[in-house]
Parts: C-alpha cells; structure tokens; sequence
C-alpha cells in the first residue's frame, strides 16, 4: 500500500517535471512566504480559531492532481492556488508554514473528510451547490471557474467565445455537464465526444477538432502538460464558484475565514497567489475576485 | 422504465451506429481475412510469413490500443481518415480479421489433403484449388467459430463509444449521467440492444450450420 502511495506521488511528480517544471519552479519560488504569519494572533477561546493556534498545525484537504490548483510536485510537496490559499489561511491563524499538513482528498470524499474530522478545511476546487450546503458549510466563494474553450496555439479558427463554435468541432467527453451545456444551448456546434479529456487535447494537437470545452481549470491542466500546443481562450461561460469547506454550523469559523479571503482580495496577496500558481501556467492575469457569499 | 421510452430515438440511434459498425466491420473483415488466411497456407514462404505476422501482431494487441492508433496515431503520419467512425471502422476491421483468418485456416485444415492434390493432379493453379475446391469445403467447417468472431465483434464495437462514436455503449454513459438513478434501467436497455443483435445471430448460426452440414 505504502509503495504504491510512493510510486503513485513519484509518477504524478515525473509527469509533471516533464511537461511543467519550469512553470511549477517558478511558481513555488513567487509563492514563498506571500504573507506572513500572524504571531501575535490571539482568538476567543473555545473557537475553531483558538484550537488551531494553540495547536500550531492544521490539516487541510485539498487535490493531488490538479495542475494549477492542487498538484505533488516531484519533491512530494503539494502546489497550486487552493494550496496557497491554504497556507493564507494558516498564517492569519498563527500557524507557521511547517505546521500546515496537506491531505489528498478526492471529489467524492470531500464531505466525508470534513465530518469526520480527517481535516480541518477542504480547499479542493469545490464547487458550492445546495446539496453540500446540507451537510457541509462554505466560506468563500475564492475563485469562479467555469466552462470555458482551449484551442490550438494561436487559435487559427479565432474562436473568442462559445457562439463562435458554431459549425466548428468540438470536444468534450461523452455525458459530462459542459458537453451537455454545448448539446442545448450551442446546437450548431459539431459534438466530439471521448471517454476522457486527455483524448481530446490528442484530438486537438492532431487538428482533428477545432476546440476542447470543460471546465477552464481542467483545461488550465490540459495547457500546462500541452507543451506550447494549446492555448486557453479565457472567456468562461457558466459559473462554478469554489468554496472553502469546514464543519457544519461553525459559524464563527466560516465568518473568520470569509474575512481572511476579503482580506487577501485586498491586500494583493490573493492575485500573487494566483499569478504564482494557476496564472503562471495559462498565462492569464487574475480574474476579478468574486463576492464572498455570507449566506 | 420511462427513461428508456423518454429516450427511445436516442437509443435506437446508438442501436442503429452499433448495427451499422458491426455489420461493414464484419463485410470488411471477413475478406481481409479470408485473403489473410489465403496467404497463410499459400506454398510461398514470404507471403506466408507476411500473413503470420500480421496475425500474431495484430491478434496479440489489445483492440483499445489498435483504436488508439487508429485515431490518433495515422493522422501524425498523416493518413487522416476522414472521421472517427472511419478509424473505429478500420481498427474493427484489422482486428477482426486476425481471427476470421484464423478461424478460415482451421477449416481449411480440416479439408481432406486428396481434395487440393485431386485438384492440382487436373491441373488447377493455387488460387483456383484455393477458391474451388479447398474453401467451400472449409467455409462450411467454420461456420461455429465464424459465428463466435460475430458475436465478438459487435461487442467489441462498444470500444468505439470512448473514441467519439456515439453507439448503443456511449448513450448509456450519456444517460448515465443526466439520469441520476436510473442507471439499471439504462443498462438493461442497451444490453437489450446488443442482444437483438446476437441472439437472432446464434439462431441463424446453427441453421447454417445444419444446412450446410456436409456428410462424409
């Protein structure tokens, strides 16, 4: 089990060295120390806030596997944008940098890890929708990701936005929600659909289809193992809001952390983190942040 | 239940692709592989050798590899076909025809040797002792495992739904998931599909093979 936990990170690590390590090198030398650790932080006792300082650690869940937002780098480290909103977090906290754990966690374990108190926060590109809300709370929303268009380098077919797919090829995996989104409400457009995304960067590189629409931040991973072969058109068009998951009814904590996220919008350490992570792979300067959602 | 009536042109859609790619792969294989097996027992040593390896090559590489290639790999050498139902086609067709070549040349084993020498001793050259006399016999020997390449087939065309062919396989992941909880229903449907194909096959299958049922 354990050996293949290592090989498993090791491989992740020689995937990513291979197509990214410069982008990802770069990356984690702007993400040092991007803020600085509230020593004098003092919080109420017995809140969520008072635990963690005193414990001088935290555990946090986030993805492995998703370039730009929570990805092992080769030296076994994690690294993204939900990785460095992470370590703001610990730091408004009190916690130094050595005292923040990252646990992998996986789509269909986020609720799980929350409640049964495996981690302390979920940061794992989660998007906020009403059934977690039933189990789960959320601070934030950090990012809007959305649906969004990656084309060939130069993007030969000059498409800008979904209404300029029509009549063009277009990839996307067979019964995933943004292939359905094109299927109604593009019509015009010509559906290719694989079983997996990977095929359709295959696709593209090859010019056997014009575009490859999903979510932008899987496309943002597609761009970053694409060599220069693609390109992110930038314009998304739904929206998935990504919160910070945390236990059920701890308000005090939720309001803590929708402070530290205003906070970061502001002071600018919220864009350097995203320049560092998500922005050094597309090459996109940071979107507008979103209004956090003190529901 | 009502998924499967809500969906029914979907469904009969995928049936239609899956009929359709089934059938040409087979049209197709079946001659490939009949000049395949052709090749294997002809009394030159190269075109033997040419068609053992294409069998041992292409029959010892999984089928998902082949569609790989066929879809991704021929386009960087700049063979493009025109879609991907072309490729999925192609990669169906040189897959399917290792085993009908091989299936072939089992029955072509089975004919007496006297027959080809009988026919060679008038005067016949190879391609008509091969063609006249040796391969009608065979057919009739290998209508059974004939009818296993078949089935084998038309479930292996379910490949072609991860490589941008919409059959019967790839409508069930698509109302998979935009149904959530009826899943059971969607599965039965579409092993319903496959089943309209295969059995009546099996069925017709044993009839040949009593009609053509050689006493000796």
């Amino acid at each position: 089990m354990r050996i293949t936990r290592y090989a498993a990170a090791l491989a992740a690590g020689v995937v990513l060295a291979g197509c990214s390590s410069s982008a990802g090198d770069q990356a984690a030398d702007q993400a040092e120390n991007t803020v600085a650790v509230e020593t004098e932080a003092s919080f109420a006792a017995g809140t969520t806030m008072a635990e963690l300082n005193e414990a001088g650690s935290i555990t946090i869940g986030t993805k492995f596997d998703q370039p730009g937002f929570g990805l092992l780098n080769p030296s076994g480290t994690p690294e993204g944008f939900d990785v460095e909103m992470g370590k703001i977090i610990a730091a408004k906290l009190g916690i130094p940098e050595d005292g923040v754990e990252f646990v992998e966690t996986v789509s269909a374990n986020r609720e799980a890890f929350i409640q049964n108190g495996t981690v302390d926060l979920v940061i794992a590109t989660y998007t906020i929708n009403d059934a977690r809300k039933q189990v789960v709370d959320f601070a934030g929303p950090y990012y809007t990701a959305g649906q969004d268009i990656m084309v060939a380098a130069g993007n030969p077919e000059g498409i800008a936005g979904p209404d300029d797919l029509a009549g063009k090829n277009v990839c996307s995996v067979e019964g995933s929600t943004p292939a359905e989104n094109i299927r109604t409400n593009y019509p015009q457009a010509q559906l290719t659909l694989f079983d997996v995304y990977s095929k359709c960067a295959d696709a593209l590189a090859n010019g056997q289809v014009d575009a490859v629409t999903t979510d932008n931040v899987i496309l943002t991973g597609l761009v970053a193992n694409g060599g220069d072969a693609f390109e992110l058109v930038g314009n998304p068009f739904t929206e998935e809001p990504y919160g910070i998951g945390l236990t059920k009814d701890d308000t005090e904590f939720r309001n803590f952390l929708n402070d530290v996220l205003e906070e970061s919008f502001e002071d600018g350490s919220w864009e350097a983190a995203w320049d560092a992570t998500a922005g050094a792979i597309t090459g996109t300067p940071a979107p507008e942040p979103p209004a956090v959602d003190r529901y | 239940m009502s998924v499967l009536i809500d969906n029914l042109p979907l469904l009969l859609r995928g049936f239609w692709m899956t009929l359709v790619l089934s059938v040409l792969a087979w049209i197709g294989a079946m001659v490939l592989g009949t000049v395949l097996a052709g090749l294997r027992v002809s009394p030159s040593a190269p075109l033997r050798g040419l068609g053992y390896t294409y069998v041992e090559l292409v029959r010892n590489t999984p089928l998902t590899v082949v569609f790989f290639f066929m879809a991704f790999g021929l386009p960087q050498l700049d063979l493009a076909l025109p879609s991907f139902f072309w490729s999925g086609l192609l990669a169906l067709v040189l897959y399917t025809a290792a085993f009908v070549c091989e299936a072939i040349r089992s029955g072509i084993n089975a004919v007496p040797p006297g027959q080809a020498e009988a026919a060679r001793a008038l005067g016949m050259p190879f391609g008509q002792v091969l063609g006249q006399v040796v391969l009608p016999q065979a057919i009739r020997t290998v209508i059974p495992p004939l009818g296993n390449v078949w089935i084998a087939l038309v479930k292996n065309s379910s490949i072609a739904s991860a490589f941008a062919v919409t059959e019967l396989t790839a409508v069930l992941s698509r109302l998979s998931n935009a149904t959530a909880g009826a899943l059971v229903w969607i599965g039965l449907g579409v092993a319903l599909g496959y089943l309209v194909i295969t059995l009546p096959s099996g069925w017709a299958v044993s009839r040949f093979e009593r009609r053509l049922a050689v006493l000796r």
